[in-house]
């Protein structure tokens, strides 16, 4: 379904690196990637959901998003893409965040009664806890009916009890909408719960492992 | 006669006209600007805030003497606006307004630029991840949400330029009716020892100041401790 072999100088937290990427992605995986904070992951995801420039290739669907010649604008892609502060627009209440993005009345109160946040569809946005703003996001970047879904840690700003429920909401909808999800994550148990891959990112080169290795983690842990 | 029946308020309507026009203008014409500034991550950005700063540190008499070549009809400016529509730039109400909106640009790009700043990057982004282009994400996801600047840089603009003296003076010279501004009036007044009346003109633009400043304070404050609160 997608094909990346991205290259992008990086000036992180321990000087320059290159990030580089090389790897395929089947429709229906959910991919969790984790490594070190500054590592590169969430150039990575933005790059792939077309924030960032980099150098390479990167085919959708044989759409190709990035090539030698052409770049597919952000807007075009149509990929969901949840940031790990929300980044809801203020000025609007729940509901209106969702239509914002597509004026599909049934496909949001499917979404607002999926994420059980339909009773504060009428709230400001501003008004919410952290727990209801990030489902507010999550069905706001399904808004498109996207195919492919990039999450930069989603979970990580919630309390423990708060991240579960999220994870089994997040599971559930990456299977209704059929969709193909990379999501970067720092915690074990999490990726436990949703991964179908497992990508580690070292120092800007991204390698694939086995799920046992989470067993592997989280005793450790 | 009452008090107010003693003024002529010819000045006055002249520099709220003034006033409303370059804010208007400059409105449309900064926002995209400031919003470019805003999102630039170019090398020349600090060139363009430069020069996008100059009036406030210049003499307002040096920038109305460049205002007075270029509005003069031997500029290009001053040559086009006079074969095409018919109208002088220099000492008339038109040059005016072109003048104002050179002299007050920064007064409302400013605040309109740190607003943008102010936001969360990730906010504009999630609009763009929505599909939607940079005008819309403009109109509906970034000026709602800095309420504040935008009142501030309007306002400002407005009673700035309600202010202004070097420039005008300049530029507009002392026509009634046509470029005697309330600024200009009250120096006008001075010159003629006529103290009474430049007293009521200068206490009228004090409490209009002052009105207007406090009012911009107060709607901030307000805003500061709604968002505070929640």
């Amino acid at each position: 379904m997608l094909h990346i072999s991205v290259e992008k100088d990086l000036h992180g937290s321990s000087g320059r690196m290159t990030l580089s990427v090389n790897v395929d992605v089947d429709t229906g995986d959910f991919i969790v990637i984790m490594g070190e904070s500054g590592a590169g992951k969430s150039t990575f995801l933005r790059i792939l959901a077309g924030l960032e420039s980099a150098e390479g290739r990167i085919i959708c669907n044989d759409v190709v998003w990035l090539g030698e010649k052409k770049t597919v604008p952000v807007q075009q892609r149509n990929v969901g893409f949840v940031f790990q502060d929300y980044a809801l627009f203020d000025n609007m209440s729940v509901k209106e965040n969702l239509l914002f993005v597509n004026r599909d009345e049934a496909l949001a109160d499917e979404l607002l009664e999926m994420m059980e946040i339909e009773k504060i569809a009428e709230r400001n946005v501003t008004t919410l806890s952290g727990g209801q703003k990030q489902r507010v996001a999550l069905a706001r970047a399904l808004m498109r009916r996207p195919k492919l879904l990039l999450m930069d840690e989603p979970l990580s700003a919630l309390d423990p009890r708060m991240r579960r429920k999220l994870s089994t909401q997040i599971k559930a909808l990456h299977e209704r909408f059929g969709m193909t999800t990379l999501m970067i994550s720092h915690d074990v148990s999490e990726a436990m719960a949703l991964a179908t891959r497992l990508w580690f990112i070292e120092e800007g080169n991204m390698k694939e492992y086995p799920l046992s290795m989470l067993d592997e983690l989280y005793k450790e842990a | 006669m009452a008090f107010w029946e003693q003024i002529e308020w010819a000045p006055f309507l002249l520099s709220f006209k003034l006033a409303g026009l370059t804010a208007t203008i400059l409105f449309f014409v900064a926002l995209p600007f400031a919003w470019f500034l805003s999102q630039s991550r170019s090398r020349f950005k600090p060139v363009l805030e430069a020069v996008t700063s100059l009036p406030i540190v210049l003499p307002p008499s040096v920038l109305g003497f460049y205002m007075l070549l270029l509005l003069s009809h031997n500029s290009p400016l001053g040559h086009f606006f006079e074969e095409t529509f018919g109208i002088k730039l220099a000492f008339s109400f038109t040059g005016l307004v072109v003048a104002s909106c050179f002299y007050s640009f920064p007064f409302m790009v400013q605040p309109l630029q740190s607003g943008f700043e102010s936001l969360n990057p990730h906010m504009i982004e999630a609009s763009y991840l929505a599909g939607k282009n940079t005008r819309t994400t403009l109109w509906k996801v970034a000026l709602p949400n800095i309420k504040p600047s935008l009142l501030t840089a309007v306002i400002v603009t407005f009673a700035h330029t309600v202010g202004e003296f070097g420039v005008v003076l300049m530029v507009g010279g002392n026509i009634p009716h046509e470029t005697r501004v309330a600024s200009v009036a009250i120096y006008d007044l001075v010159e003629e020892m006529d103290y009474a009346q430049a007293n009521i003109y200068a206490g009228v633009l004090l409490v209009f100041s002052f009105t207007v400043l406090l009012g911009v304070y107060l709607f901030n404050h307000r805003q500061k401790m709604r968002v505070g609160m929640m």
